[in-house]
């Protein structure tokens, strides 16, 4: 997925997994780093001498600040996304739907305290909104789906699914799989319960584990 | 009128049974513990409180859950793995809670702040979070009605104040500050030093001193949160 971050982009990544692509970024891609709580040009992980309690990221671990940053406050941020002024986010994920649904945010289950964060705004205002998840359950279900069956997070706003099996295109035509890694495209059809369609453009090669 | 006291328990004199209480702050950073602490020891009640979270371990706005006195959280993230004592108030029904998506929570109270009646937002369309509420298709997306946040009282940490209650902020600690020190009726600023008329670089203030009606010094509040705010 880092390699796929056009060079110039700014980007926000979400709690967790996703935080992760940071690790993979290069120098010259001269990627800006967007975090919700308030900063752009953010850093790596504070470590030792450098943690610095004013200065966290979404998921509240201490971050470094790059040259070039800036700090803005909570409605400026969100603006930032809102405003579709990211070209990128990266968000973990339930369940996408075939049409870009994202439920990311509540599992629905009785007695679960709801807490939705930041995530329907980043879902809602990036340009991209990229997914990244293992495809299937722990039980073997595809996350993949016709419609989503948790609480949705945001309508038809997921543009790119990244598994561990293949990158998928999804939108309003559907789901295009652009890679897969150590399977075809009949065995993805197979775990996936919505027709599956090949990019014509990228066209299908086996890229091994990722 | 700007006033300036001595200690965070005369700053919070005011805050009444029933008040709403914006609390800034996005985990510790920016957030005024000493504030909270006073808080909660001025024994105020029925409390409607604005914060991102719904307080975390042992200290500041989860103390003042815990003791009760908080009736309903209006934040985006309550459930976190130190929020046990939201979660017991919440799983017991003693305590309301209006859960908003976190830039639909900031833009509600920049709109306070801002003399909006209230705007359409895309963010939270189609979801649970929209229900009941007015949509429209604007400009070929779907769009949610969301209102202004008011509140009483807005209780803020900032590096620095100068005499004219002039602040700026430091680092990402600067969050939900200036947005909640505009929509509040009386804002109250814990801040590290205060400087004189004219200390400040006008070109630098973040929030402009006629936001702010009280400031308290908190010693090293401005820097590290990390033992602020524990309640002894």
């Amino acid at each position: 997925m880092a390699r796929d971050i056009a060079p110039g982009s700014f980007v926000n990544l979400g709690i967790g997994q996703p935080t992760l692509v940071s690790n993979y970024l290069t120098e010259e891609q001269n990627i800006t780093l967007h975090t919700e709580n308030g900063m752009l040009g953010m850093g790596p992980e504070a470590k030792g001498g450098e943690i610095d309690e004013d200065l966290i990221n979404a998921g509240k671990i201490p971050v470094t600040e790059l040259p070039g940053a800036s700090y803005f406050h909570h409605a400026d941020s969100f603006a930032i996304m809102r405003g579709g002024h990211l070209d990128i986010c990266v968000l973990g994920a339930f369940q996408v739907s075939a049409t870009g649904d994202l439920a990311n945010w509540h599992t629905g289950a009785p007695g679960a305290i709801p807490a939705v964060g930041g995530a329907m705004d980043l879902a809602t205002g990036a340009k991209d909104v990229f997914v990244m998840m293992t495809l299937l359950t722990r039980e073997g279900a595809s996350k993949i789906v016709e419609s989503c069956t948790y609480p949705i997070t945001g309508v038809g706003c997921v543009t790119r699914v990244y598994t561990d099996k293949g990158v998928f295109l999804t939108g309003p035509d559907g789901v295009t799989v652009r890679e897969t890694f150590g399977c075809t495209l009949e065995e993805l059809q197979e775990l996936i319960p919505v027709p599956l369609k090949a990019a014509a453009a990228v066209g299908l090669q086996d890229q091994g584990a990722p | 009128m700007l006033h300036f006291v001595d200690s965070v328990q005369e700053a919070v004199v005011g805050i009444k049974d029933g008040s709403t209480v914006m609390i800034g702050g996005f985990g510790n950073a920016g957030q005024p513990f000493e504030l909270i602490d006073a808080l909660l020891e001025c024994g105020a009640k029925d409390l409607t409180v604005v914060n991102n979270n719904a307080g975390q371990g042992d200290q500041g706005l989860a103390l003042l859950i815990k003791e009760g006195r908080v009736r309903k959280m209006i934040c985006s993230f309550p459930r976190q793995s130190d929020s046990w004592h939201f979660d017991a108030k919440y799983k017991a029904g003693e305590i309301e809670l209006e859960l908003v998506p976190q830039g639909n929570l900031a833009e509600r109270i920049r709109a306070a702040g801002a003399g909006i009646g209230g705007f359409f937002t895309p963010t939270g369309y189609g979801t649970m979070l929209a229900e009941g509420k007015e949509t429209r298709i604007i400009d070929g997306r779907g769009q949610v009605f969301e209102t202004p946040i008011h509140a009483d009282v807005a209780l803020i940490k900032a590096l620095k104040a100068d005499g004219k209650g002039n602040l700026v902020y430091r680092k990402t600690a600067r969050n939900f500050g200036p947005i909640m020190a505009a929509a509040a009726k009386h804002t109250i600023a814990q801040v590290t030093e205060i400087v004189p008329v004219g200390g400040l670089d006008p070109e630098n203030v973040v929030t402009p001193g006629i936001y702010v009606n009280t400031i308290v010094t908190v010693a090293g509040s401005g820097q590290s949160s990390s033992t602020a705010g524990k309640v002894a």
